[in-house]
């Protein structure tokens, strides 16, 4: 799970994402990461690697990210 | 109805805006409240206008455009997110009371404020900037075009000043967004505010403010945003800071099919809009007690002609226009108190006649033979 401060950079998120052909959705944010509200981007354990470097690569504003077992 | 009020709202819109504005209100939920289909939809739709309007203005980011319900808000929260009693402003004697009145707010808190003049035809008296300054001046804020008389400042000019003295430099894109090529990296503009429904030729109930990274502007407006719910403060990340309330999200798809008519249009329309307007000023300017103001020595201003008739009430001609020839124009003040005290029409006010990308050669020739007409009346 990524975490942003804003909907705005969730929205960055997405589209760098499908862009990029990176698997993943928006989904509302778990209470358990954040007590606040707003959506988060859900991706497989697998997808890490490569989302931290388009993160990275994009300047992408995210708040943190999360490995949750479900 | 001859329709020559563009500079007050452009009308019509473009084919699709209307379109668009009734599918998003039968379609989007609320832009960041929830993330199911229809919020994701309005959410997407209004990032996606962001992008663009980032890229049409030279804003290098997007997340640094914030939208605001017009102008006037976006320009009240320029100046008070940045200025206080401590400081002093430099404005010109062109602006509307969108930016006039935020200033004599923050002038009665005890900030420190000085015009640029205008002479009695309506040119800034530019040599006067340096002799403005003051060791705490902090910002220059001024409009692109006078929505009076349609006379462009000289940008280059007062952004180089800006540049020179470390001020913040707030431009009022309200008569040329959209119309114009804007570029305010490249003009050296730190702030940009717009309207959605002049010449952007969206729905009204839209506009908003580019802001240059590294500029910190204190919150307007607190409230709801979706996001950080149990923080007491305003978040202060981009550009939820500065968008407490819901969006308008059915006006910013409006935009957003404007934005479709201005990508295909190009600059052609503005050239298309001067044209109609120099035409008819051609046609005016030596009419028996006909007096026209601004300066049509150049062919760089805004499609605006505005004018008085000998002595006449400047509403009498309006309404005369609009009841006998069933032409639409702007009487009065144009909230623009400051450049109708350097005219000398604080009594008459002035008729204002602007043009938009629908408006004829025809309509613009009866216009002028309107004019006509009431003039040897006169």
């Amino acid at each position: 799970m990524v975490t942003f401060a804003t909907t705005t950079s969730a929205l960055a998120m997405e589209q760098a994402c499908k862009a990029q052909g990176l698997p993943g959705r928006l989904i509302p944010a778990p209470r358990r990461i954040t007590a606040g509200c707003g959506m988060c981007w859900s991706a497989p354990v697998e997808s890490r690697e490569r989302l931290e470097e388009l993160i990275v690569r994009l300047q992408l504003d995210v708040d943190g990210i999360y490995r949750i077992l479900l | 109805m001859i329709y020559l009020d563009n500079a007050a709202t452009t009308r019509p819109k473009p084919p699709g805006v209307a379109q668009a504005v009734v599918q998003a209100m039968e379609s989007y939920g609320n832009s960041g409240r929830g993330v199911h289909d229809d919020a994701l939809a309005a959410a997407r739709a209004i990032f996606g206008v962001r992008q663009r309007l980032a890229h049409r203005f030279g804003c290098s980011r997007a997340d640094h455009v914030a939208f605001t319900p017009n102008a006037t808000a976006a320009l009240n929260i320029a100046l008070s997110g940045l200025l206080g009693p401590e400081d002093h402003v430099i404005s010109t004697d062109w602006e509307h009371n969108s930016v006039l009145r935020p200033l004599y707010r923050l002038e009665e808190a005890g900030m420190g404020v000085d015009f640029l003049p205008a002479d009695s035809q309506g040119r800034l008296e530019y040599d006067r900037l340096e002799s403005l300054l003051r060791p705490n001046t902090k910002v220059m804020v001024c409009t692109h075009a006078s929505n009076l008389t349609g006379d462009q400042i000289d940008l280059t000019r007062i952004s180089a000043f800006a540049k020179a003295h470390g001020l913040i430099l707030i431009l009022d894109a309200s008569q040329t967004a959209g119309a114009y090529s804007i570029d305010m990296t490249g003009m050296g503009v730190d702030i940009l505010c717009f309207t959605g429904h002049k010449s952007m030729l969206g729905p009204q109930g839209t506009g908003g403010l580019c802001v240059r990274e590294g500029i910190f502007l204190r919150p307007f407006l607190v409230g709801g945003t979706g996001v950080q719910s149990f923080s007491k403060s305003q978040p202060e990340e981009w550009p939820t800071c500065l968008e407490a309330g819901t969006l308008n999200g059915h006006g910013i798809a409006g935009l957003s099919a404007a934005l479709d008519y201005l990508d295909e249009a190009g600059c052609g329309t503005l050239e298309r809009e001067r044209q109609l307007a120099r035409r008819f000023y051609d046609q005016v300017k030596d009419l028996p007690g006909v007096q026209i103001y601004g300066d049509f020595s150049t062919q760089e201003r805004a499609p605006i002609v505005t004018l008085n008739i000998g002595d006449w009430d400047s509403s009498q001609i309006s309404d005369e226009l609009a009841e006998r020839f069933d032409i639409a124009t702007r009487p009065g003040a144009h909230c623009a108190p400051r450049l109708h005290r350097a005219l000398g029409t604080t009594g008459q006010g002035a008729v204002r006649f602007s043009w938009g990308w629908a408006n004829t050669q025809e309509e613009t020739d009866r216009a002028a033979e309107a004019v006509r007409a009431l003039a040897l009346e006169e």
